[in-house]
């Protein structure tokens, strides 16, 4: 019973940053049904972008997201331009395709200056006991501030102009262009937040487990899997699909070998799109 | 297609149409003659040089061109984005390999077993999946994928994440490891052959045509009578009974076979660049593209300036497709040119 309870309490630790990181796909698909296939590379240049900040400058690993996060909007809002605008009404073929180029950019640039080698960030903040388990410090703290960047984004939809924006073009884009709202600007700045979101997550990510250059792609998988079960469009759905994802991750291994993990996830993730591909949480409908 | 079934329609303006027709009908043979004639160069070409290294590069291009032309009859003509085409490769490959090297099959029998395999998997996945468009669609194809790999890595009988290997014994059979390699070459010719005349029949045939006008508008399609939920889900069978039998060749020739190459996401991402690089939708496309990027893959693979950043420049190349090109090299000349039209089928 108390293993079990640790596999749980471990599981929704990490359920919230794989919650953040699948945000970031959902949030983009949600605004301009695009499936962006960037995702895993900048989850991974996030996890990078800690470890070289600590690494070399000596900077701490929490600070060192604040310029993560920058790097993640401007590099999102860049991708857009170069990789998006151009094709975002084509057939759905063409975005993914357009995406998934990037990706290779990213991967093969990154490969050939860190090399596939595992790297990790060697930061720790001693470990806290509860009842029986006990949990390391950084788990804690990388699912508090991923809590705390969801509620951000909460507020900066609801509560700001160009959050009210980015929610107007994501109901109806022509809608709101009618309506005044610069469209292509906002559509870069969503995309750049999706990013940025991954960038968090990876760098939250890097202070918990040992990475490489292609890491993000373990991550990216997880994040359809997420953002499927919240449904995709849904961020505030994403964190909850992330908890599920977190809690079948910590119960799946004390029954069954742990390699069997994600047969299971992979098989719900084909079943909810079937059955209900709106997600559990009921999204708006496609 | 046909003059017979043309002519009483046409019979008011007899000398035009007839000619038209004629010309349309030797066309349409062009259309076929064209790629046909390029398998047939690929396969004689290693043969006069006699070199194995020539037959081997000319292998991987020859089995893109298999692969990707599969790819084409769901991706090109239905229009429906398989990201997970390899898994049928994979399947295919699997299920031949395991008859060959735990039960002791030939490979003549495995082969068609594991496109068998392909094919039913897809038949069953079809009337499932197919439901879904656009990207849920594609989505799904990865989740399959990945499941399945999964799966496999977890299966004993398939030698979990170790996999199998053939035992060398085993190609004594063929004629020695030698004769082995070259006839899996021209059998994998032949089945070259055989997916371009699949995919040519299949896109100047009526169950083409309703293909093609999924691809344009489903709804619209279904109104006029296509019964789209069957040709999609017979397109999708066709597009995997091919990889199945090209999986357990290739690990055949291969004498081993991982989950991890066995399910490479990457592989099916690479045979929709093919299919779009050539031109998606058309014969000749897929074959083109193959040959363009797997060419183009060898110079950057063995090229000192781009060696290490291979995947970069292959990355901002098919970027620059996706934007600038995306009909593909033969969409383009098709626009370009209509003369062409014709004979780029």
């Amino acid at each position: 019973m108390d293993f079990l309870f640790t596999s749980i309490l471990d599981g929704l630790m990490l359920g919230f940053v794989y919650g953040l990181a699948a945000m970031g796909l959902t949030l983009i698909w949600g605004v301009m049904n695009v499936i962006n296939l960037s995702h895993g590379p900048i989850i991974s240049l996030g996890m990078f972008g800690v470890y070289l900040l600590f690494t070399f400058l000596g900077l701490n690993p929490y600070l060192a997201l604040i310029f993560v996060a920058i790097f993640g909007l401007l590099l999102g809002i860049v991708i857009y331009f170069v990789a998006v605008n151009r094709v975002i009404d084509a057939p759905h073929l063409s975005t993914l395709l357009a995406t998934f180029a990037v990706a290779m950019i990213i991967t093969g640039l990154g490969t050939a200056v860190f090399t596939a080698s595992p790297r990790n960030v060697d930061y720790s903040l001693g470990s806290v006991t509860l009842g029986s388990a006990t949990i390391p410090v950084t788990r804690i703290v990388a699912a508090v501030l991923s809590i705390l960047i969801t509620a951000g984004l909460y507020l900066y939809l609801q509560r700001t102009r160009s959050g009210r924006y980015i929610r107007a073009v994501a109901n109806n884009r022509s809608a709101a262009e009618l309506m005044g709202v610069p469209s292509v600007r906002i559509l870069a700045l969503s995309f750049g937040i999706g990013t940025m979101l991954a960038a968090l997550a990876g760098g939250l990510i890097s202070t918990l487990f040992p990475f490489t250059i292609l890491a993000g792609g373990t991550y990216e998988l997880k994040s359809f899997v997420i953002g499927v079960l919240g449904g995709l469009g849904n961020p505030i759905g994403a964190l909850f699909g992330g908890l599920i994802l977190g809690v079948l991750e910590g119960i799946i291994p004390t029954f069954m070998p742990a390699t069997w993990v994600p047969v299971l996830e992979f098989v719900l993730f084909v079943l909810i799109l079937l059955v209900r591909p709106q997600g559990l949480f009921g999204a708006k409908k496609s | 297609m046909n003059s017979p079934q043309n002519s009483p329609v046409v019979g008011a303006a007899p000398k035009v149409s007839w000619r038209e027709a004629l010309s349309q009908n030797a066309g349409a043979y062009v259309g076929l003659i064209l790629p046909l004639l390029i398998i047939a160069l690929l396969t004689i070409w290693p043969t006069v040089t006699g070199k194995d290294i020539t037959r081997e590069s000319i292998f991987t291009i020859m089995l893109s061109i298999a692969l990707a032309s599969s790819l084409n009859i769901l991706l090109g003509y239905t229009g429906y984005v398989s990201f997970g085409h390899v898994v049928f490769f994979g399947l295919g490959g699997y299920v031949g390999f395991y008859l060959m090297a735990v039960q002791g099959w030939s490979l003549w029998l495995a082969m068609p077993m594991g496109g068998l395999a392909s094919g039913l998997l897809a038949f069953l996945l079809g009337k499932a999946i197919l439901r879904l468009r656009g990207g849920y669609f594609a989505l799904a194809t990865i989740g399959v994928n990945e499941a399945m790999r999964a799966f496999i890595n977890n299966f004993e009988p398939f030698g979990g994440p170790v996999g199998m290997t053939l035992n060398f014994q085993v190609y004594r059979d063929y004629g020695g490891a030698a004769q082995a390699l070259r006839m899996t070459f021209y059998i994998l010719a032949a089945l070259t052959f055989a997916v371009i005349l699949v995919s040519y029949l299949v896109r100047t045939s009526k169950f083409g045509l309703g293909l093609l006008a999924i691809r344009e508008d489903e709804d619209a399609a279904e109104v006029m009578g296509v019964v789209a939920p069957s040709a999609k889900t017979w397109a999708y069978v066709l597009s995997a009974i091919f990889p199945g039998i090209l999986g357990v060749l290739f690990f055949f020739k291969n004498g081993s076979i991982e989950p991890v190459p066995a399910f490479r996401l990457n592989f099916s991402i690479e045979m929709i660049v093919m299919v779009m690089l050539g031109g998606q939708g058309t014969v000749l496309g897929p074959i083109l593209g193959s040959i363009g990027y797997q060419s183009l893959r060898g110079y950057l693979l063995t090229s000192p300036l781009f060696k290490n950043i291979q995947l970069a420049v292959a990355g901002a190349l098919l970027l620059v497709i996706v934007l600038f090109v995306p009909a593909g090299v033969v969409g383009w000349l098709r626009k370009r040119f209509p003369v062409l039209r014709r004979v780029l089928q």
